[in-house]
């Protein structure tokens, strides 16, 4: 058995090995279902029944696709040049925490508050991430390892915050801050959790990059940065200057998911484990699965939103633990990038 | 001078674990292969270990089962990434970081039934911390003093040449991972049978991540590694020495390990640690290809 390159690949092998590593990933997480000891089909048919065939369903779907949507999008760019961002959960934590911050202490006018917790918390999420784009940029520090540190340190700064100076005056034993008002909470659409504005947000803005991508010089300069490196410095593009770039996109937009979860869900600032649930990490196989391109996420996120609510109703109906879903994130990741050579080559039995 | 002997032997207790992992995830650099799954094959090895010894009641004798079923564990999670990395040759990076994901999910999954369950004899500290030193120093030995070192270390920095000359690139990686897989498999066995005899989902807590960034931090010498799971072992005892004892908010404490991984990734860029690393690293090797 030896490996053949294929000069041009056809149009559709990609689709299909794709496909065909989502069905291993399946059939391998089936296992680990049997392991378990539940009937991987049973389990399965659990998923699909109380997401795509339940009014209900469909809304958990959707709603978990927002964040997805938002992060997924900007990684997918991070990723297409080559820099690995695994700090979207604390990138999202912290754009909460600006968002918190503005929405519990700066004296706005009704109508501004709203898109004043938005921008402060793509701010937020943008500076974050910066920092690990600067010491990549600066001094060579592997950028896995520091946004991975930062979220550690943002899982703490929520806690000190929730625990301490912003503690909520009706929290008593619990850790959470107090309520927005009224008028800083987004719309839902009616009867749901589903926090329209950012659906809208995150749609226009995974179209918005892929035009940036396709169509301006600072598209141009990301895609020669990630695809070649060397013709990047004999054109005169800074790497360094587009990961900067890239930092302020990705981490900005995981901000403004973490501003859609408070401000659309839950109405205050609350524990991180349970603000950022694992988006930044699920967003991942998202951005992976969408191959470089940003529109693409408008049917990965929901793909991965539906294993996330599926996951949720494992662990109502059949009492498993929320750990399924990182185990069907490791099997996917796992499984796409060991099929990546199959795009590029053909196997040829035999000798 | 009591608080300081106390002090050390605190450190070298959870510095033990780190160490272990570190000199696991610094075997399997030096052949050329970036595992960034360490957290992911400490938490199944963990796990593993504390199933086994739960399983076989309290014996002595199931101690050592209990390590090397996490050790046998942990190399099979490695196995998994060497399978991706090295035949599929798929992006070591991401490999690991799934390694990490499916390993830590996994553990949860399958050991929820031992959530909540007490060990009861709780085995000394010290023997692992003299093992987990005296593997450095062996591990050192053999870098620079034997055949098998410099076959190591050929493949890690050149392995064209190391394959032009004969030597078996692909076995050589593939044992390397696997060997760094059951180190840290060991170092979650430390975990869950010595340090803390329970199991209880994410006990692992990043330690794996800081031994991945400690092989930075230690320009990937085995000696150098001693000092530094020391140091960072220091800082856990001082996170639960100095909790609540100060006006300084304890999520500071908790958030410092982590804040300094970056200080000192961000220190040894400066010193341009990073030219220490091998050659060939994170790069798949395919023959016929430069």
């Amino acid at each position: 058995m030896r490996l053949e390159p294929l000069v041009n690949p056809p149009r559709f092998r990609v689709l299909w090995v794709t496909l065909g590593a989502l069905g291993v990933a399946f059939v391998l997480v089936g296992g680990l279902f049997a392991a378990y000891g539940l009937n991987p089909l049973e389990a399965y048919r659990a998923m699909l029944q109380g997401t795509l065939l339940d009014a209900k369903g469909w809304q958990e779907v959707l709603r978990r696709s927002i964040p997805l949507l938002l992060i997924g999008a900007g990684l997918t760019l991070a990723f297409r040049t080559q820099f690995f961002n695994i700090g979207a959960e604390g990138q999202l934590l912290l754009g909460a925490v600006w968002a918190a911050g503005v929405a519990l202490f700066l004296p706005l006018p009704p109508a501004l508050s709203l898109p004043a917790m938005l921008l402060a918390g793509a701010l937020g999420g943008a500076l974050w991430c910066l920092v690990a784009a600067w010491l990549r940029g600066r001094l060579n520090v592997n950028e896995i390892l520091t946004t991975l540190m930062l979220n550690y340190v943002a899982q703490s700064l929520v806690i000190f915050l929730i625990n301490g100076p912003w503690k909520g005056r009706d929290a008593r034993g619990y850790i959470y801050s107090d309520r927005f008002a009224e008028y800083q909470q987004l719309a839902v659409l009616p009867g749901t959790n589903v926090h329209w504005p950012t659906l809208l947000l995150g749609v226009l803005l995974a179209l918005v990059l892929q035009w940036v991508l396709s169509r301006t010089t600072l598209g141009f300069r990301m895609r020669v940065v990630g695809e070649n490196p060397g013709a990047a410095r004999y054109l005169g593009i800074s790497g360094v200057r587009v990961g900067f770039w890239i930092a302020l996109i990705t981490g900005g937009l995981a901000g403004l998911a973490g501003v859609g979860e408070i401000a659309g869900i839950h109405h205050r600032l609350i524990e991180p484990g349970q603000l950022s649930s694992g988006y930044g990490f699920t967003a991942i196989i998202v951005a992976w699965l969408a191959r470089g391109h940003p529109a693409l996420v408008l049917l990965t996120a929901p793909l991965m939103g539906l294993i996330l609510a599926g996951g949720d109703l494992l662990k109502v109906s059949l009492n498993m633990p929320f750990r399924i879903v990182d185990v069907f994130s490791g099997v996917m990741l796992l499984c796409l990038i060991g099929s990546e050579i199959l795009v590029q080559n053909r196997i040829r039995w035999g000798r | 001078m009591e608080e300081v002997l106390n002090a050390l032997a605190r450190a070298l207790s959870f510095g033990t674990p780190l160490l272990m992992a570190c000199l696991g995830a610094l075997l399997n650099e030096r052949a050329g292969v970036v595992n960034l799954g360490v957290e992911g094959m400490m938490a199944l090895g963990a796990l593993a270990g504390f199933a086994v010894a739960f399983g076989s009641g309290v014996g002595d004798g199931s101690l050592w089962l209990a390590v090397l079923a996490a050790m046998l564990v942990g190399a099979l999670a490695a196995l998994v990434h060497a399978f991706v990395t090295i035949t599929l040759q798929a992006n070591q990076f991401v490999a690991g970081l799934s390694l990490t994901m499916l390993g830590l999910g996994a553990a949860g999954l399958l050991g929820k039934r031992f959530e909540g369950q007490p060990l009861f004899n709780q085995p000394p500290e010290w023997p692992f911390t003299l093992g987990a030193i005296a593997l450095a120093l062996l591990l050192g030995f053999i870098l620079y003093g034997t055949r098998l070192g410099l076959t190591l270390r050929s493949v890690g920095e050149n392995p064209a040449a190391a394959d032009l000359l004969g030597l078996d690139v692909v076995g050589v990686r593939y044992a390397a991972v696997a060997a760094g897989g059951a180190l840290a498999g060991l170092a979650g066995a430390y975990l869950s049978l010595v340090y803390r005899p329970s199991w209880t989902d994410g006990m692992t807590a990043g330690l794996g991540w800081i031994a991945v960034a400690l092989v930075i931090f230690v320009g990937w010498s085995p000696l150098r590694a001693i000092f530094g799971a020391v140091f960072f072992g220091l800082l856990y005892y001082l996170q639960f020495r100095l909790q609540g004892q100060s006006a300084i908010p304890s999520e500071v404490f908790a958030s410092l390990p982590y804040l300094l991984v970056i200080l000192v990734l961000a220190l040894s860029g400066l010193r341009g640690q990073q030219g220490n690393a091998p050659e060939a690293l994170g790069k798949p090797y395919r023959r016929g290809e430069r």
